[in-house]
């Protein structure tokens, strides 16, 4: 008895095991191919001073050699550029050819910058983006209406640093912390949050105080999974404002969960029901409570609770029947 | 007193109500969780959860209870059972269940102090509240703190699986419930056994 007992234990952390190595083994990351760059010399130009925190130059006035401090907002990280969705641009492909001279000319301060869909847009290369869904989808967002021109694309997305996450990073705990960093670049930043308000801060953890697990539905799930309203894109553009953002948690904890169109949307393109658990594709990543029920358990609890109560019901009536004859 | 025992001691009925209570909470909230829809919801989800949570967190102090009374009192005698003819003894009262209570038999084991419960429901006992109940616990405690215990080690599926295990038992629990209830209006009359519960003094048939 007692051996079968240490058996049957034995067996059951074998079997977690297993599940655990076929999870960690579905998340390596599909092979890139080698990146070629063709712009190193060019852009080592201009990162030999902004892609550090000094800069030397030559100062004719004072006829000597130069070290300064770089404007820290005028950094670009060199190592982030080259792992970025850029990576194979030129600087003067989005910057003026005149900061080739140095000083640089003042009124290179007064650049237009382009934003995404400058480039991206009718682009049939990009179409699988919808970079003119995003743009839609971003005019209609609180984002846009309350900042209006001075808020955009680049307030979220750095363009010498910004990588596709959702399409193409496997590894879904790692996208998520991405893409909530973006969020938190401004939101957890009072400095940033306040080049477009003069209003203060909202403290994030206070305001999600109410949420239970708080730590585990921010490590689990991305902030527009609640703060944005889901369409067509894959990734939610239009941010709502804090009044319509989702509360209920029935809303993502039930069979017809709100993930299935955001963070989940990618792997529900066909199967969302795999040895009877509801969404299972959801298993790979989390566990929700009322999302992942499992069909043939809930059938077969059911079945057997009725067939209890019809026990009951028969011996009853039989009890009352016989004990008055 | 006459054709009356005196069975249940104060703390065994305070902590039987109690549990009682507790698990009718748990049920229905756990039922509520597991089947949540937004269009028909039994109970809303965060209400659910608060109460799933107090009511656990209350159930396991409540097992300690139980488990110190029963190691303190000689009420743990009554869960100890030989495993060797048991299930021959199970099979006698399910017979009488089955057919002798309609023919009028009397119950094929006495109740006495020293024996309180009849085999059948000796083993559910022991099951429910040394198998089910600890299990559901632990459970339990795992899902009110996902992020600690074993997730290092098991990951995601370690949740799943730990879920399952914890509805598993919590439908064990609930099937418990239910026949536990029909059961105790086999009695001297069909609420003599609650009476009993309450003031302790079980009537014989």
């Amino acid at each position: 008895m007692r051996r079968s007992l240490y058996l049957t234990a034995l067996l059951f952390i074998v079997i977690l095991l297993l599940l655990q190595h076929q999870s960690i083994s579905s998340q390596t990351a599909v092979e890139e191919p080698q990146r070629v760059y063709e712009f190193l010399d060019d852009n080592q130009e201009c990162l030999k001073c902004h892609g550090q925190a000094y800069y030397y130059y030559y100062n004719d006035w004072i006829e000597r050699d130069v070290k300064e401090r770089m404007n820290p907002y005028r950094i670009v990280d060199s190592a982030q550029f080259y792992e970025s969705n850029h990576w194979n641009f030129r600087c003067i492909d989005c910057h003026s050819e005149d900061y080739s001279d140095f000083p640089h000319p003042g009124e290179l301060r007064m650049e237009p910058k382009y934003e995404c869909i400058d480039c991206h847009g009718g682009d049939e290369d990009y179409a699988q983006y919808n970079f003119e869904g995003i743009e839609e989808e971003f005019h209609k967002s609180v984002h846009s209406s309350k900042h209006s021109a001075d808020f955009t694309c680049w307030m979220c997305h750095n363009p010498h640093t910004y990588e596709i996450n959702a399409r193409s990073n496997e590894n879904m705990k790692e996208f998520i912390l991405y893409d909530n960093e973006i969020c938190l670049s401004c939101h957890a930043d009072v400095s940033k949050y306040q080049l477009l308000t003069n209003l203060d801060n909202p403290n994030i953890l206070d305001k999600h105080g109410w949420l239970p697990n708080q730590g585990l539905h921010f490590k689990n799930v991305r902030c527009i999974e609640c703060h944005a309203e889901s369409n067509e894109i894959l990734v939610a553009h239009n941010i709502q404002p804090k009044e319509k953002a989702v509360k209920r948690c029935v809303d993502c904890h039930s069979k017809n969960s709100l993930l299935l169109a955001s963070l989940y949307r990618l792997q529900f393109t066909d199967e969302r029901s795999i040895a009877g658990f509801t969404n299972a594709a959801m298993l790979e990543e989390a566990y929700i409570i009322g999302a992942n029920r499992n069909y043939y358990l809930n059938r077969l609890s059911i079945g057997l609770f009725g067939l209890v109560l019809i026990f009951i019901l028969i011996h009853a009536v039989l009890r009352m029947t016989l004990k008055h004859s | 007193m006459e054709g009356k025992l005196y069975l249940y001691p104060v703390w065994v009925r305070l902590w039987h109500w109690l549990n009682a209570m507790l698990c009718l909470l748990l049920i229905i909230s756990g039922v509520s969780m597991q089947y949540s829809d937004p269009q028909y919801p039994l109970i809303r989800f965060d209400w659910a959860v608060s109460i799933h949570d107090i009511a656990g967190i209350i159930l396991s102090l409540s097992y300690l209870f139980f488990i110190l009374g029963n190691l303190l009192t000689p009420n743990g005698k009554q869960y100890l059972f030989r495993l060797k003819g048991y299930f021959r003894n199970i099979a006698k009262q399910a017979r009488y269940y089955a057919f002798g209570i309609f023919k009028g038999e009397d119950p094929p084991f006495a109740i006495t102090e020293d024996n309180k419960f009849n085999p059948l429901q000796r083993f559910s006992y022991v099951f429910i509240m040394y198998v089910c109940i600890p299990v559901i616990v632990i459970t339990g405690w795992y899902l009110l703190y996902p992020e600690y215990f074993l997730h290092d080690i098991f990951g995601n599926r370690g949740l799943h699986i730990t879920d399952i295990i914890h509805v598993v038992m919590g439908f064990l629990i609930s099937l418990f419930f239910v026949v536990h209830v029909y059961f105790c209006t086999i009695g001297k009359t069909p609420l003599s056994n609650y009476r009993s519960m309450f003031n302790g003094w079980y009537e014989k048939h």
